[in-house]
């Protein structure tokens, strides 16, 4: 194992805490607006008038009023509407920026994995708010799609922290200095970048919202509660990109230009990419999602994994 | 006596009273949702407290799979309630008088036992990673006990699908097993 030491320090001990979070969180609605840009020019094919439409409808939104159903259980109905942008902001904290992440802990992919996983329970509590037929089923269809998602992402991470020797996402960037890790585990990255569409319930894993059942978890949502479900969800998107570019594809490596200016572009690929792709495929039903995930990506992620821990063990990341 | 600031012991009190009043919440709330989410919330305080020891590891991996566990959970007992759906008000307590009873025994117990071990001091520092070291605790000596663990949750997962599933093998394959293609309700997404 590379023995890499975590001297680079943090955003927040650098700047203080409380910078640093802003600069962290603006950075990731930022890469928010840019996932909505994207999607938008792709499924209109606007040039510049792309990433002006998610500011005006954004605040088109906020001046929507709320809208109101019978009997909500209000409570959990706000606690899931807030939890998603919390969760996607929170889970910018251990993506590297420059270098460096907000906070750098030993365990910082579980803490990524971790603020997804609370994703099952924010999206089935807005299913379950409104009261409402088509919410609770968009709700359900999110956990079945969960069941499916959750165990390759799990082993693609797991495959990243195998490589590295470590779960500190800048140690993971430092491992990567001769090779970038998308060469030894394509698999995982795939999984990984298809994972984040798939919690973020978007593009083919869209069926928690799906038309056929009226929106589904967003059916009963207008207004502030709309924007910050998807405002939340394009943040996710945006922070999956940034940590993908991260862990798989040496984060700020690169000659001439300046590092941050590499993990940009590198992002800005894997938004791209997963925009293009994304837009270009079906909607997937989750109960298929289900068997093609456990019955194919799971022993695909698992081989993937043993493969990278034999290179390990016989010294080939050192 | 203890290492830590002032602060984060004001941090675990706090956290600790959260779990308590999170936990107690799950009897008092009249919704098997908020039940189970007011769990979920007593986990999270607890994962805090965790946090504020710097045991990320074991702070995330809690948030992480309890998140999940109590996801599933909601799933299953709003499907098993006595009310269509689990969605009318409904009491959280039942055998009162027994659990009450069970239920402050266990704590006076506990309560006792914190305030009656003499806990150890620590020696030496704290390990740079703690999670390397946990994973070398829990994988390096005990890996037999881990692994005859792992594969008895396994079965007891497998065993239950088994008695819980309505439809066998022989209703998907025929009486003989010969059919080459399974007759089942919704085909999967491999194409079977």
């Amino acid at each position: 194992m590379p023995e890499l030491a975590a001297d680079v320090g943090t955003l927040a001990s650098t700047w203080g805490v409380l910078p640093a979070a802003l600069v962290v969180a603006a950075v990731g609605v930022l890469l928010g607006v840019l996932v909505s840009a994207a999607d938008r020019a792709v499924v209109t094919g606007q040039g510049v008038r792309a990433g002006v439409e998610p500011l005006r409808s954004g605040m088109q939104l906020l001046l929507e009023q709320r809208r109101r159903t019978l009997a909500p259980d209000r409570l959990l109905w706000r606690v899931g509407g807030a939890a998603v942008p919390v969760v996607a902001l929170l889970s910018m904290a251990v993506v590297p920026l420059a270098g460096r992440t907000l906070w750098s802990t030993s365990a910082d992919l579980v803490w990524f994995n971790a603020m997804e996983a609370l994703l099952w329970a924010a999206v089935w509590l807005m299913g379950w708010g409104p009261n409402a037929v088509h919410s609770l089923t968009g709700g359900y269809r999110f956990l079945a799609q969960g069941l499916a998602y959750e165990l390759p992402l799990m082993f693609s991470l797991i495959t990243v922290g195998v490589a590295a020797g470590s779960l500190r996402s800048t140690d993971v960037v430092a491992a990567q200095d001769g090779l970038w890790f998308v060469v030894t585990m394509p698999v995982a990255f795939v999984v990984f970048v298809g994972g984040a569409a798939a919690f973020a319930f978007w593009g083919p894993f869209a069926a928690p919202t799906g038309a056929d059942i009226a929106g589904g978890v967003t059916s009963e949502l207008s207004g502030l509660d709309r924007l910050l479900l998807l405002a939340g969800r394009a943040v996710f998107l945006g922070a999956t990109a940034a940590m993908a570019a991260a862990l798989f594809l040496g984060g700020d490596a690169g000659p001439w230009l300046p590092g941050p200016v590499w993990h940009l572009l590198k992002t800005v690929a894997v938004v791209a990419g997963l925009v293009w792709g994304g837009r270009r495929l079906p909607l997937l039903r989750p109960d298929r999602v289900v068997e093609l995930a456990w019955v194919v990506l799971v022993p695909l992620t698992l081989l993937q994994a043993l493969v990278v821990a034999v290179l390990a063990v016989s010294g080939f990341y050192a | 006596m203890t290492e830590l600031s002032s602060i984060e012991v004001t941090a675990l009190i706090a956290l600790g009273a959260l779990a308590v009043v999170f936990g107690a919440a799950v009897f008092i709330v009249d919704s098997m949702a908020r039940a189970t989410f007011a769990l979920l919330a007593s986990f999270l305080a607890i994962a805090g407290a965790l946090l504020v020891l710097d045991l990320v590891y074991l702070a995330v991996v809690t948030a992480l799979m309890m998140t999940i566990e109590m996801a599933v959970m909601a799933v299953f007992m709003i499907m098993f309630m006595m009310n269509p759906a689990g969605l009318m008000p409904m009491s959280m307590v039942h055998n009162k008088r027994g659990s009450v009873l069970a239920g402050a025994t266990v704590f006076a117990v506990l309560v006792t036992g914190i305030w009656m071990v003499d806990w150890p001091t620590r020696r030496g520092l704290v390990p740079e990673d703690p999670t390397r070291q946990l994973g070398e605790a829990i994988m390096g000596s005990h890996m037999l006990v881990m692994l005859v663990i792992g594969i008895a949750l396994f079965g007891t997962i497998l065993a239950g699908t088994v008695l819980a599933t309505s439809r066998g093998r022989y209703d998907r394959f025929g009486p003989d097993l010969k059919a080459p293609r399974p007759d089942d309700p919704v085909r999967g997404g491999v194409g079977r």
